[in-house]
């Protein structure tokens, strides 16, 4: 990967000049981000490198404010193009359009005091160890992490290819009430799909990863390769069941974004419109007792490295601010079932006449939405062995497809994929089905929680099984 | 308002002349780029240039909140190299940063140059779509007006909608493909679209209902029959009829299709797996069927780059080749893939101008553009009364597929329950499954309604997105499984 040219005063001075010039043209605040990055990308199928992609590209977005009467009128612009005249451009576009919208009194941006961020060095969001991995290792382990899959089994003769990806992100924010941040961060990972084959010519695919913000911390490509390899396998032959209500065991990387739809249900755009399933449940039960659902944009680890040293890592969640330039923190959302905070950012904390939670994401373009940092459920205590053992007869689900959730009335209704489990023992796959209930009693009917928490990425939700919802197949 | 130096409405109406007179190309510089690309041993290569101007207006409980426009210029650099390619991009046309980018994709090959530039011919290009014309400050003008009529519609509609948000997103995007094998190709593409959105309680039950429309097209397309009002009475319209929808069934079921948007079971069930890159690597399920019956004998299915207006039209595609009415499935027999240069040089087949990208900052590959089933004989009324307990499904959210095992997923977000041959009961949102190789061979009865969906079809793959339409007459699947959760 080539060296990186950027400049830091060069960014953050791009940034406090878009401030400064929309000032000048009589805006009453105005916020600006800049954000560099460099990507290398490489695929590899069959042994050959099939892509291979490397780039670095820079852009500017500014949000303007101008106060009227009571309220604010504002609006947004961004470019890719960073020549004097691509600024200047959207500088004036700005405060032109700002022009056309109305004045509303809840935006703005932040009160003075309210802004803030964590220390950036001790969030180690950036290593420079990932930069430094020549192209040619790269490759390596992409080629190295395909050929453990294909060497698993006869089964698997074809693939989908294995990735190895990297990048480094320099984001910089900056704005007229005196608030200024920037920060680096560097992300590294690999991944492989194989395809098995049955004697019926049917195929299966699946996949696994590794990734981080360090590469002393992926594991290695023949590990990747014979997880991604055992998982195709285990779905050849899959078929579907009869339409039946029984549990359901869904494995970390589901569970993980079905209890995240409680943080997105918490999200305080939806509530302030009474478009959430959890509007006015603030303060009270929306989940059984067992259920602790916290997210935390401050999160640093400690890892093991294995020459016993300690390597302290971020979060693939973590940042020292939000997207409206306030401390991210640690909230904890749903305690023990009840809906204790909101996913607020400054904008609908305004509107909900209650203190932002630091919750604020801000692309280049557009007002900040509401975005979380690293989330996860408090585990428990069985393994996941257990739970499934404790299964007569039910689903444990590996995959599900479609967007089938509906957060204002909480309906839920998915494509799933997986293996039956009888007598708490895993005996067959299947596929073709679909899962439905609805979320409020999802939520209520989490019967076991286990043990097995792991942050593979921003969010972590252990295996969970769940009763009461429908199966509908053959 | 002043007139901000704004690409959409810039005064170079020719594509090729805006690359060259306001970003400072030169054939020359285009020449020597390619040459730099090719200095490794690259077999081929291409630039792609793009400059979008996007524009996002949106009214929210009643008041103008959103107001954004986006510049994003670059150009990406593709070598090719047997079955491998190398990419690199830049944001930054000056002919230093373009000359290193192309040095960096040269490397995917490794020898001497073997390849030379071939002299530009330019791709002749139909005029599919207008290129938008009037002054900014009138069309900003024009454009609130839309949202404010359509936020008023639905409104008052019914005193129980309580949220309505209303927006228009539109982009002009200019693209210039330059490529070693001579191909010269430009074009300007409009897109817009208008969506409402909207929230309807009454005292025990909380509905959403979403509405949209659009193509390449100019603003005049919302002054006819596509009103703001026409989308703001549809999505207040389907959120009142939420809050009194039932479970919806769950198990095996015949199932009706209305025309339309539920042309999205053609894009997930065959399209994504007809695609050439996947059936190049024999990673789709579909591998291998040409000339095998893969659906009824009523079905015949098309992908169709060269509707005018059409969201998911195209007067050339990425890699700067005329787009074309490609048969993917005639009387069930499947016919042939969507294609690539580089599909179709590996696989020895036609090229079908499907090469499509995200922007200057993907790499382009076999895409869908509008995706629909022929008209079969059978009248609407009687396919909906040959049924004896099925799912009216009229219209859905997104679908998705696994290309490989051929599973494939959309969701209903407006269906009712056939019982004895007539439309009851308006049910919940639910997903619906199926195998696509197997799915359409349950296709028993073909309507002679075909529709296109209204505007509003983005499709994924491998993390890019571009716009797509879809479309069906209304059809029977005689079984398919039904997501509910009631009997």
């Amino acid at each position: 990967m080539s060296t990186t040219t950027t400049h830091a005063t060069d960014l953050k001075q791009l940034a406090a000049e878009a401030v400064s010039r929309a000032l000048d043209l009589g805006a009453t605040d105005a916020e600006a981000v800049a954000v560099e990055s460099e990507d290398f990308g490489v695929n590899v199928r069959l042994g050959q490198v099939e892509q291979l992609t490397e780039s670095g590209s820079r852009a500017l977005g500014l949000r303007v404010f101008f106060a009227d009467g009571d309220g604010q009128r504002t609006s947004s612009t961004s470019t890719s193009d960073l020549s004097p005249e691509g600024v200047t451009r959207i500088i004036e576009s700005a405060v032109e359009l700002a022009k056309v919208t109305g004045a509303d009194p809840f935006a703005g941006l932040p009160d003075r005091a309210a802004f803030g961020l964590n220390d950036v060095a001790s969030l180690a969001l950036h290593f420079n160890d990932v930069d430094a991995i020549p192209p040619a290792e790269r490759i390596d382990i992409a080629r190295r992490c395909e050929a453990a899959a294909m060497a698993f089994d006869t089964r698997i003769q074809n693939s989908s290819g294995a990735d190895f990806d990297a990048s480094s992100l320099h984001r910089v924010m900056v704005n007229s009430r005196g608030f200024s941040g920037e920060y680096r961060s560097s992300y590294c990972g690999f991944s492989v799909t194989p395809i098995a084959q049955d004697a019926s010519g049917a195929m299966q695919r699946d996949f696994w990863y590794s990734s981080a913000r360090s590469a002393k911390l992926l594991v290695t490509p023949e590990e990747v390769g014979r997880k991604a390899a055992e998982r195709a396998l285990r779905r050849l032959g899959a078929r579907p069941v009869a339409t039946q209500r029984c549990p359901v065991v869904f494995a970390p990387e589901i569970a993980r974004g079905l209890m995240g739809n409680l943080l997105s249900a918490a999200d305080g755009d939806s509530i302030y419109r009474n478009a959430s399933m959890f509007s006015g449940k603030l303060g009270e039960q929306v989940a059984g007792e067992n259920i602790t659902m916290i997210d935390d944009g401050t999160m640093v680890f400690d890892h093991t490295l294995p020459n016993g040293e300690t390597l302290r890592v971020g979060g693939f969640g973590t940042s020292p601010f939000d997207g409206d330039g306030l401390r991210t923190r640690r909230t904890v959302v749903i305690e023990r079932g009840i809906l204790k905070e909101l996913m607020l950012n400054t904008y609908t904390a305004r509107k909900l006449s209650m203190e932002s939670t630091g919750k604020a994401s801000r692309g280049l373009a557009g007002a900040p939405g509401i975005g979380g940092g690293n989330y996860f459920l408090e585990p428990g205590a069985l393994t996941p062995e257990q739970i499934i053992g404790g299964v007569p007869s039910g689903l444990y689900v590996l995959q599900t497809m479609g967007h089938g959730v509906n957060l204002v009335t909480g309906d839920y209704s998915v494509g799933a994929s997986g293996l039956w489990i009888e007598n708490g023992e895993l005996a067959y796959p299947v596929e073709q089905i679909t899962i439905a209930g609805n979320l409020k009693d999802i939520f209520r009917n989490v019967v076991a929680i286990g043990n097995d928490l792991e942050f593979r990425s921003s969010g972590a939700v252990p295996t969970i099984r769940v009763e009461g919802l429908t199966i509908a197949g053959s | 308002m002043a007139a901000a130096p704004n690409l959409l409405h810039s005064d170079v109406p020719d594509h090729k002349r805006y690359f060259f007179t306001h970003l400072g190309l030169t054939e020359r510089l285009l020449e020597r780029c390619l040459g730099e690309a090719l200095s490794a041993g690259g077999e081929f290569a291409d630039l792609y240039f793009e400059a979008v101007t996007s524009m996002s207006l949106g009214m929210d409980e009643g008041i103008v909140k959103t107001a954004a426009q986006g510049i994003s210029v670059g150009c990406g650099i593709r070598v090719l190299s047997g079955e491998r390619t190398g990419f690199a991009y830049t944001d930054d046309l000056s002919p230093d940063r373009l000359l290193k980018a192309a040095r960096t994709a040269a490397l995917i090959a490794n020898g001497p140059q073997t390849q030379r530039v071939q002299g530009f011919t330019e791709t002749a290009t139909p005029s599919l779509y207008p290129v938008a014309g009037g002054t900014a400050d009138a069309e900003v003008a024009a454009k609130l007006k839309l949202i404010e009529r359509a936020n008023k519609a639905a409104r008052d509609f019914d005193p129980r909608i309580t949220q309505v948000r209303a927006s228009i997103n539109d982009e002009l995007r200019r693209i210039l493909i330059a490529a070693s094998d001579g191909t010269f190709a430009s074009d300007t593409q409009p897109l817009a679209r208008l969506n409402v959105s909207v929230i309807a309680k009454d005292e025990i039950n909380t509905a959403r209902g979403t509405s949209g429309g659009g193509g390449r097209i100019t603003l005049d397309f919302f002054t006819g029959e596509k009103s703001p009002e026409h989308y703001a009475r549809e999505a207040a319209r389907t959120a009142i009829l939420q809050l009194g929808a039932i479970a919806a069934p769950a198990g095996e079921m015949e199932v009706v299709l209305g025309p339309g948007w539920p042309g999205v079971l053609l894009h997930e069930a065959v399209g994504h797996g007809l695609e050439a890159d996947f059936n190049r690597k024999k990673t789709s399920a579909f591998a291998g069927l040409i000339g095998q019956k893969v659906a009824s004998p009523k079905v015949t299915v098309v992908d169709n780059g060269k509707m005018p207006g059409r969201r998911g039209s195209l007067n050339v595609d990425d890699e700067g080749n005329a787009t074309q009415e490609t048969v993917l499935i005639e009387n069930g027999i499947l016919r042939g893939y969507l294609s690539d240069k580089l599909s179709s040089r590996l696989m020895n087949m036609p090229n079908t101008g499907s090469g499509r990208r995200e922007s200057y900052q993907a790499i382009p590959m076999p895409r869908m553009t509008n995706t629909y089933m022929l008209n079969g004989d059978d009248l609407p009324s009687d396919i909906i009364r040959s049924v004896k307990r099925g799912l009216y499904a009229v219209n859905f959210g997104g679908g998705q597929v696994d290309i490989t095992s051929g599973k494939f997923v959309f969701t209903a977000s407006e269906a009712y329950l056939i019982e004895d041959g007539v439309v009851t009961a308006p049910v919940k949102g639910a997903t619906l499954i199926g195998n696509g190789p197997e799915a359409l061979k349950y296709v028993s009865m073909v309507g002679n309604d075909l529709a296109l969906d209204e505007g509003v079809g983005t499709c994924g793959k491998a993390g890019q997105s571009v716009p797509v339409g879809v479309g069906m007459p209304t059809t029977k699947l005689d079984r398919m499984t039904v997501g509910g959760t009631g009997h």
